[in-house]
């Protein structure tokens, strides 16, 4: 109990209970085919529920899962039988909104894996090796969303072929939208 | 150049499942990667083949030791770019190959330029990275800047130093506690999550220290800190010193209590509920600490969000055990929770209003259950009867409507798991509520009417053998466990067998009824049933030839197993079974009578097995401390045959000793010799020295004796070495004619064959029962393998046969037998050498032309865990067998032999079996559908009625009961279920007895003509007596009160196909 509050995993799958990304920051789970055992567990032991406009709660093998759907994105965060249920409810609630921050409100599997960048990004910020960094939403999109150029690098040191990339990505994005 | 994420094929534009990642492959992935060597890096690009690689690694796809180390350079090269979102990108891929630290050192710089960097996500980043990936060594060079990094500024930088600090303080303990004043500093922070990892790194490098983390938590408690996990945390800290000071405070008042009842006050909903927790779960916490904890729950119990509802429920459960009437406060508000969306909280609910309720709320809550039951799954019902057992044991006197509600739940679907449930706690409440004996063994019989698992089935019958005979009237259950003969498969018809000869033990007056049971049984399809039945036919006395007092069938039916199966946490070890089997008393009751008598002792010395060794051994003190025997060698002759003494020698190896046993014969009828010792010269077996012996006081003629040498050698190890040994003795001459010997004794010697103690005698012969696999079990790593050269052999036969002897160990699946000139031979043996050490050999031989053997062993001893973990699941699966199948299987010889004499004992009866089966008629009595009826009865006399069962095509609707040969259910209730049941509605059926009779009363609504009747709404009334005998009855004399059916059981109802065999 004196120990700090900690995530044993977060989950993202989709309708299918498939991966989208997922993060494990425990033992618990040695290999993949054990890992995958547990998200079918999860899965399927919380698809009929209806977690779309609060998040639900499970409990089962000594895990916690809390979890959150919108779409065709199953969100859940997990921790140990003694976690503090509200504790992983914020963590899952920072993690749902910083995505849905990210990817503009259009928060759907074909999206989330177009920007899987964004979500791994997202999901390197929220927790590091169990232990909480962030759970406020607009701080942790903030952090992923960075994408800038270093502003510590002078423009002579960007190429003429970079600095064409640049314009070109520029473009290309202005027409995409 | 930049492209979309993934080329858009054409032909998955169309379908409804689209993702970026269609398609892709790890080979092809790692060549785009090559993109990171160009000299003009594309960051965009980059950064998606990048992607690319992550998002193979979080589906599970690994890369080899190679691909890794291929990538890892590659990526190293991108931290040219200058690319913000590259970078990130690669902080990312570093982590997740996690390089080792010869490639760590590669990164490094490149890491501590990024952790100097002015832009704040590079230093944050890089620090988190550097950390995950580094080693001590390293981590003494970058201290200076984390060290900075922890009170830097910037929150983020900041954080990312204290965390990475939590995780090197696994590590590195001793670095990390030199940060102790900059982590002090941080928890100043102004922002929030600064003080929280702070916090933790603070108290994690004080952890040891129990008075600062009490002064920490004094400080903190009065101060403000800001953030709620900071505040969860602290909490927690709090939580533990309370705990750590208990019982120096005597005064009333808790240390820090007020400050957890100031969180219950917090405004972060998590600081609250932590606080609550907190001081539900305080040591000795008392009514008036709690009260506070409970009032905040109770709100939270109401709460919109799902996760709040469950904390509290979860949390008022718990205190529920301790302290139910805390509790009772918030009843109401949990009732409304059962009808909850969410069924882990619907369940959490209702149990804990079962342990909260008070006797007179539990009929209202059962009548909510029974609702919520229906939608819950599985696993929660299993909670809800769980918890509905611990209330029952609570309030015996409510167990009627408690063992209603389980025996209705058990009528329900359900999977094993559940029903198991069920039937626990229904056996359980049997065992500790003496009145619901009754009505429970009732519902488990009607259970097992209807159970699809043949583990449930046995279980209860075998329950129903212990518990059914010492009811009032355990007949009533005879015909619930006969049906099982009828209606089951083998292995719960044997169970059935076994419990009604339980019956049969326990009540003398049931015994004849049982005995015709079981005979009939004795016609069963599957030999398991046949025997067992024999078997109970025999014990207990049924030919009348056997007198076998009870107390040996009870033994016999209701001892436990020699060795406890399911004992505690010590895997099962073969070694403690007795290999002697049981010397039963069947056997020794056919031995006199069969054999003339007289024919004398058995044969002494050489035949009595290791058991009587070990036992003989353990009797003499010298030897008793020596441990478990190990092995007993066969006996060795050490004198030539037809000599003045034989004297032949057992070899017994114990772990550190091994003792000579000499079995001493004199076959000189004119001598006794007494004070007979073996002196033993033991100058060329080094390791062994003598520790004690034991003379034999005195060896008449023809009297075999036995005399001892004990040696002491090194633990565990197969020493080896020859002994010379020579007889010492006293000769007394005796008088044949009188029998008395002389006073006077010469004292003589007589030299004995050397003896030898080789490597055979370490080796038990322990066969394995699939060779292969357990050598695929065997760890490779202690395989050897050895070549020898045999010399000349006459053929490869005597080369194996040699090797085995030599070895000592067991031949597994007939592969000693060497086919006739084969050039080629595998042998394969398994034993257990000494330290029960699993050894499996494989031998090849070859023979070449000029008779030349050649031999290559290998061997593997294998891993003690994987034996006794074999061995452990063996125990485990016998197990669920056991119940039932045990006692017999004790003696397999027994159980033959009454086979035998079954059959025959058959042959002698007479019996009359009458068949028949009709098929679709309609009317009471039968249902639509085929009904069989067995009679059997002795003399032609057609005494015996039995169970009467109908079942139609659907399987749906079913009677039982006792019947006549009528179809008339005598001594027995009639239900009707399905179609029956509808049309039979409002009939009434009463048996009672009378003076020997039985009186049948039925009352029903149709209409009778002649043989056959319909429903109807004529009111008609019948009354049939009959009277009582032996099993059954015999149908004698019917009254009926208007014209009926009713006569003598001929069989004639509806043409029959009728058939009358008889032996």
């Amino acid at each position: 109990m004196e120990k700090c509050p900690s995530v044993k995993s977060i989950l993202l799958l989709d309708s299918e209970g498939k991966r989208v990304a997922v993060k494990y920051y425990s033992d618990d789970w040695p290999t993949n085919a054990a890992k995958e055992a547990f998200e079918k567990d999860v899965f399927t032991k919380t698809q009929k529920t209806n977690a779309r406009t609060e998040a639900e709660i499970a409990m089962f093998e000594n895990n916690m899962v809390v979890y959150k759907f919108v779409q065709d994105l199953h969100f859940f965060v997990t921790g140990g039988e003694d976690e503090n249920e509200l504790i992983l409810a914020t963590v899952l609630q920072g993690f749902f909104d910083a995505v849905g921050l990210l990817l503009r409100g259009n928060v759907d599997k074909r999206e989330a894996l177009e920007n899987l960048d964004l979500i791994l990004l997202c999901l390197d910020e929220i927790v590091d090796g169990g232990i909480i960094l962030e759970t406020d939403a607009t701080v942790i999109a903030g952090k992923v969303a960075s994408h800038s150029i270093d502003a510590g690098a002078p423009l002579s040191e960007q190429t003429i072929s970079q600095a064409l990339a640049t314009a070109r990505e520029h473009l290309t994005r202005s027409l995409l939208k | 150049m930049a492209q979309p994420l993934v080329k858009k094929d054409d032909d998955h534009d169309d379908e409804a499942e689209y993702s970026p990642f269609l398609g892709i492959e790890k080979g092809a992935v790692l060549q785009e990667a090559r993109v990171f060597n160009d000299p003009q890096l594309d960051p965009r690009r980059c950064s998606q083949v990048i992607t690319k690689l992550l998002y193979l690694l979080n589906q599970g796809e690994t890369f080899t030791k190679i691909e890794a180390t291929e990538v890892f350079f590659a990526v190293t090269k991108l931290f040219q770019s200058r690319d913000l979102g590259l970078r990130r990108m690669v902080y990312l891929m570093i982590k997740e190959l996690s390089p080792s630290s010869d490639e760590v050192i590669i990164v490094t710089s490149s890491l501590m330029k990024d952790m100097n960097s002015k832009t704040d996500m590079y230093r944050a980043n890089a620090i988190r990275v550097l950390c995950r990936i580094t080693d001590g060594t390293l981590l003494t060079q970058i201290e200076r800047y984390l060290k900075q990094a922890i009170v830097d500024k910037n929150p983020v930088v900041a954080s990312a130093a204290l965390v990475s600090g939590i995780h090197l303080l696994q590590s590195n303990p001793e670095i990390v506690k030199r940060w102790s004043n900059e982590v002090q500093e941080a928890m100043q922070s102004r922002a929030a999550l600064v003080q929280f990892h702070a916090l933790a790194l603070l108290h994690q490098i004080r952890q040891n220290d129990r008075l600062a983390v009490s002064k920490l938590v004094t400080s903190l408690t009065r101060g403000t800190v800001r953030s709620p996990l900071a505040q969860c945390l602290l909490i927690r800290y709090t939580c533990q010193v309370i705990r750590e000071s208990a019982g120096n405070t005597q005064t009333g008042e808790r240390p820090f209590y007020d400050y957890l009842e100031s969180c219950l006050r917090h405004k972060a909903e998590m600081v609250i509920f932590e606080a609550a927790r907190a001081i539900t779960e305080l040591n000795g916490v008392t009514s008036r600490e709690l009260t506070p904890a409970i009032t905040v729950l109770q709100l939270f119990l109401s709460s919109s969000k799902p996760v709040l509802r469950f904390a509290a429920v979860r949390t008022l459960n718990k205190v529920a055990m301790m302290h139910p009437m805390a509790v009772t406060n918030c009843n109401i508000d949990m009732e409304s929770l059962i009808s909850d969306q969410n069924r882990s909280i619907a369940t959490l609910a209702i149990t804990t209003l079962l342990k909260t309720g008070n006797e007179s709320s539990v009929d209202r809550l059962m009548k909510q259950i029974t609702n919520f039951m229906s939608d819950i799954a599985d696993e929660f019902k299993i909670v809800v009867v769980e918890a509905i057992r611990s209330l029952c044991l609570k309030f015996p006197l409510k167990y009627r409507s408690l063992m209603n509600f389980l025996s209705n739940i058990l009528r329900e679907e359900g999977g094993f798991e559940y029903k198991k449930a069920i039937v626990d706690s229904i056996v359980i409440l049997i065992r500790d509520i003496p009145d619901a004996k009754e009505s429970g063994l009732l519902h488990l019989c009607e259970f097992i009417e209807d159970c699809e698992f043949t583990y449930l089935s046995t279980q209860i019958l075998h329950f129903l053998g212990i518990e059914g005979p010492k009811t009032s009237d355990p007949s009533k259950y005879i015909r619930y466990i006969y049906n099982r003969v009828h209606l089951e498969n083998a292995t719960v018809r044997a169970s059935a067998v076994s419990t009604l000869a339980k019956f049969g033990a326990m009540v003398d007056s049931l015994k004849p009824r049982i005995f015709v049971l079981l005979r009939r049984c004795l016609f069963d399809s599957d030999d398991e049933v046949r025997d067992r039945a024999t078997l109970y036919l025999n014990t207990l006395g049924a030919d009348g030839a056997m007198d076998e007092t009870n107390e040996d069938a009870s033994e016999f039916l209701f001892g436990s197993l020699d060795v406890p199966l399911e004992s505690s946490d010590e895997p099962f070890d073969i070694s403690s079974v007795p290999r002697e089997v049981k010397v039963q008393p069947l056997a020794e009751k056919k031995a006199p009578s069969k054999k003339p008598a007289g024919l004398g002792a058995p044969p002494s010395g050489p035949t009595a097995t290791v058991d009587a060794y070990e036992k003989l051994l353990s009797s003499i003190p010298e030897f008793s401390s020596f441990g478990n025997l190990f092995k007993s060698s066969a006996p060795v002759e050490l004198t030539e045959a037809e000599t003045e003494y034989a004297v032949n020698v057992v070899k017994h190896i114990f772990d550190q000793h091994v003792v000579f046993q000499y079995n001493c014969t004199n076959t000189i009828p004119e001598q006794l010799l007494e004070n007979v010792t073996v002196l033993v010269d033991s100058s060329e077996a080094e390791e062994f020295a003598e520790v004690a012996s034991k003379p034999l006081q005195s060896l008449p003629y023809d009297s075999p004796g036995q005399t001892f040498v004990a040696f002491e050698k090194p633990q565990g190890v197969p020493a080896v070495g020859k002994f010379s040994n020579i007889l010492k003795f006293i000769v007394k001459e005796v008088d044949t004619s009188t029998g008395e010997a002389e006073d006077d004794g010469v004292e003589d010697e007589y030299r004995l064959e050397d003896l030898e103690v080789v490597a055979a005698d370490y080796m038990q012969k322990v066969g394995v029962s699939n060779f292969r696999n357990a050598w695929e079990n065997m760890n490779p790593d202690s395989e050897r393998v050895d070549e020898y050269g045999l010399g000349p052999r006459e053929n490869l036969s005597e080369a194996v046969n040699a090797v085995i002897n030599l070895l000592g160990m067991q031949p597994c699946e007939g592969t000693e037998v060497v086919p006739s000139n084969s050039r080629s031979h595998t042998c394969l043996l398994s034993g257990v050498f000494i330290g029960n050490v699993r050894v499996l050999v494989r031998l090849s031989f070859g023979i070449d032309g000029e008779k030349e053997v050649a031999m290559k062993l290998a061997r593997a001893p294998a891993a003690q865990q994987v034996n006794s973990g074999k061995l452990r699941e063996f125990g485990g699966k016998t197990v669920a067998a056991r119940e039932e199948l045990r006692p017999d299987k004790r003696d397999k010889k027994r159980k033959r032999a009454g086979v035998r004499e079954g059959a025959r004992e058959k042959s002698r009866e007479t019996a009359l079996e009458v068949k028949f089966a009709w098929k679709k008629r309609k009317g009471r009595g039968r249902s639509d559908g085929i009904c069989e009826e067995l009679f059997m009865g002795m003399n032609r006399e057609v005494a015996c009625n039995l169970a009467f069962l109908t079942i139609n095509e659907k399987g749906k609707a079913r009677m039982e009961g006792w019947c006549d040969g009528d179809g008339l259910l005598l001594l027995g209730e009639r239900r009707w279920r399905g179609e029956e049941e509808e049309e039979g509605k409002g009939s009434t059926l009463a048996f009672t007895e009378k003076d020997g009779w039985i009186e049948e009363r039925m009352r029903w609504k149709g209409k009778m003509d002649g043989s056959s009747w319909m429903y109807g709404d004529e009111e008609v009334e019948e009354q049939h007596r009959v009277e009582k005998d032996g099993l059954g009855c015999r149908f004698d004399e019917v009254v009926p009160v208007i014209e009926g059916p009713i006569g003598e059981g001929k069989g004639d109802l509806g043409s029959p196909d009728f058939r009358v065999s008889s032996n």
